[in-house]
């Protein structure tokens, strides 16, 4: 019991981060975009190439950061994964959503994220291969935290939360202490209306896709460090990250965050009555439940029905 | 000779099934602006479905209920078009790319009731032994595959004269103004959420009659027939055919499923032996360039929709869903 609500907070802080950049996203441009959880992909595997390059220029930096198994060489390569991946976004933007977002509605851009994300899974497939793949080849043993009720957690997965949480704030006091950040929300808010007052929508589409591209970047390592990389790694996120987005309410921020901890903690705790074969269906089950009961989410506004 | 022309009826028995799938995408996506992003699943419910009510009892094994084929065929149809409703109900009055999302869960939720239910659907090994109409009396050799592609493509040519009837009826109208402008529709006394939920379970049992079609073909179905790919290969066929129109449908059903074989083919034959457990992975980046490369360049299609005298200001425009929500 105890054991299922820890592993599935630890799940749920990536969701969270994922989810941020999707609700801004999807809020924005008005669209679903599947090809969105694509980009942890992107981020895990361009932290590996980066590793890899880094520990074999810098020795030094390979070696782990006791207890945990995370390197300097991984948290440089992390950062200019999150750059990366930001840079990715923004570049399908141009080459697709914009195009299509210029001369057709929502539905065909809901429609391209399908294709762009098969694209770039089976990209990244051919580039890396099939087979899993791990930062650090160290076996990281966890920790014993209680006997009684048994709780066993790795020191990695406590950084990653951390980190987590840390990246959130940032993004928060970000959005609430600057100019930028004030600007962002009023996009969010009433785009014609923050136009009228100066805000150039175009850079603030850019600067959300680096946002997003960044948090998920971070969200991808944070899942390859507590788990594995894997080509279908974007494919298995599409489902919870939209769950997050949907429970919290599209639009909203912080309905994100808290979206994507109860979308882990529900995965989580359904492994107590459902074999875990069926944790991909968990979101989908949210999904429809938050449809049911309160269709525009937590936080959501009841705008565009 | 034989060998060919076998091939050919396997080839055309095949295209056949997909191109059945397109023509209930095509009502949803093409006439009315609906996405589903699950066609998959509502096409292993129609496979399940029949096999399940349709198939030879086995020991543990829910099902096996050997119904006569059309009884069996009609419940797998009717399965698809029941999740259909469920699912249209719940989303179809929401913002309009809740239906994509929907739809997209209830694939991924079909694909772990497929491999894990092993008691219904027979997990990863799947359900096998059907006993496929008139097998019994003309044995399962080249004769009975020439019968089956007459089988399918009588279903075919059903579906299609069906759906050319209720589009070009006032039905199909309504269903093209909603699409266009749902306000305009309601204030005409329409109602847009009714004929929307229609529309989907109508298409939703078109694909799954193509699943059933499917399932008594081989005789067989495991959860590796039911591969999200199957969705992304629909939806690339309607694409390069021309979304509302089904001479199209059917066309790009052809067209596209000739490319994935020959794709197949050519990379078995020339890509060096590294690479052959990444042909899949080339084919599905084709896929995918085929998808995005329409909607950029050519979004209506090879062959467009054609729209009657009433609407011709609209002709040129290419099929697309001015949803209110834009408003």
């Amino acid at each position: 019991m105890i054991q299922n609500l820890v592993d599935g907070i630890l799940t749920g802080s990536i969701y969270s981060l994922a989810a941020i950049g999707m609700t801004m996203v999807m809020h924005m441009l008005r669209f679903a975009n599947f090809s969105y959880a694509e980009l942890l992909g992107i981020g895990g595997y361009a932290a590996l190439v980066f590793d890899r390059l880094f520990a074999a220029l810098v020795p030094a930096l390979g070696v782990a950061i006791e207890p945990l198994t995370l390197t300097w060489a991984l948290v440089l390569a992390m950062l200019v994964a999150m750059v990366i991946t930001g840079a990715s976004a923004v570049l399908f933007d141009w080459l697709v959503f914009k195009r299509i977002r210029a001369k057709a509605d929502a539905l065909s851009m809901v429609f391209a994220s399908f294709g762009v994300a098969l694209i770039v899974r089976n990209v990244i497939t051919l580039i890396f291969g099939h087979k899993a793949e791990l930062y650090s080849q160290d076996i990281a043993f966890a920790v014993v935290l209680s006997r009684d009720p048994m709780l066993l957690v790795k020191p990695d997965q406590i950084f990653t939360l951390v980190a987590a949480l840390v990246l959130m704030l940032a993004f928060h006091l970000v959005l609430t202490r600057t100019t930028f950040g004030y600007a962002l929300r009023a996009v969010a808010e009433n785009p014609n209306l923050s136009q009228v007052s100066g805000v150039r929508l175009s850079s603030m589409v850019t600067a959300v896709w680096m946002i997003g591209g960044g948090l998920s970047a971070a969200a991808g390592v944070f899942y390859a460090m507590t788990n594995h990389l894997s080509p279908v790694m974007g494919h298995n996120f599409v489902l919870p990250v939209f769950a997050a987005t949907i429970v919290g309410g599209i639009g909203s921020v912080y309905g994100a965050v808290l979206g994507g901890f109860i979308v882990g903690i529900a995965s989580g705790l359904a492994l107590m009555v459902l074999p875990s074969g069926y944790t991909p269906a968990m979101p989908f089950v949210i999904i429809l439940a938050v449809l049911l009961v309160r269709p525009h989410g937590l936080f959501g506004e009841d705008r565009d029905a | 000779m034989i060998g060919l022309i076998s091939y050919i009826a396997f080839f055309a028995t095949m295209a056949g099934i997909m191109a059945i799938a397109v023509l209930g995408l095509n009502l949803q996506w093409g006439n009315t602006g609906l996405f589903n992003g699950g066609v998959v699943a509502f096409f292993g419910m129609g496979a399940y479905g029949t096999m399940i009510l349709g198939g030879r009892p086995e020991a543990e094994q829910f099902g096996g209920f050997e119904l006569p084929f059309l009884i069996a065929f009609a419940g797998g149809i009717l399965a698809a078009g029941l999740m259909a409703w469920v699912v249209g109900k719940l989303t179809l009055r929401l913002r309009h790319d809740y239906l994509a999302i929907a739809t997209f869960g209830v694939a991924i939720a079909f694909e772990s009731v497929t491999r894990n239910a092993e008691w219904l659907t027979g997990g990863a090994k799947g359900l096998r032994g059907f006993p496929r109409p008139f097998e019994a009396a003309i044995g399962d050799g080249f004769t009975y595959g020439l019968v089956f592609l007459a089988l399918v493509l009588a279903v075919l040519i059903v579906v299609y004269v069906g759906l050319e009837r209720l589009v070009r009826a006032p039905y199909g109208r309504v269903l093209r103004a909603i699409r266009e402008d749902e306000v305009a529709a309601r204030s005409l006394g329409k109602d847009p959420a009714r004929m929307r939920l229609q529309a989907f379970i109508i298409g939703s049992m078109i694909m799954g009659a193509a699943g059933g079609l499917y399932v008594t073909f081989y005789a067989f179905v495991s959860p590796q027939d039911m591969a999200p790919i199957l969705t992304f290969q629909l939806w690339a066929m309607l694409i390069v055919g021309g979304a509302g129109n089904n001479r199209g449908a059917v066309l790009g059903a052809f067209l596209i499923w000739g490319a994935w074989t020959l794709s197949g083919f050519a990379l078995a034959r020339y890509a060096p032996a590294s690479m052959q457990l990444y042909a899949g992975s080339v084919q599905y980046i084709l896929i995918g360039l085929v998808i995005v490369g329409m909607l950029l360049w050519r979004p209506q299609g090879l062959v467009p929709e054609r729209i009657g005298k009433t609407f011709n200001d609209r002709a040129a425009k290419a099929p697309t869903n001015t949803g209110a929500h834009q408003a």
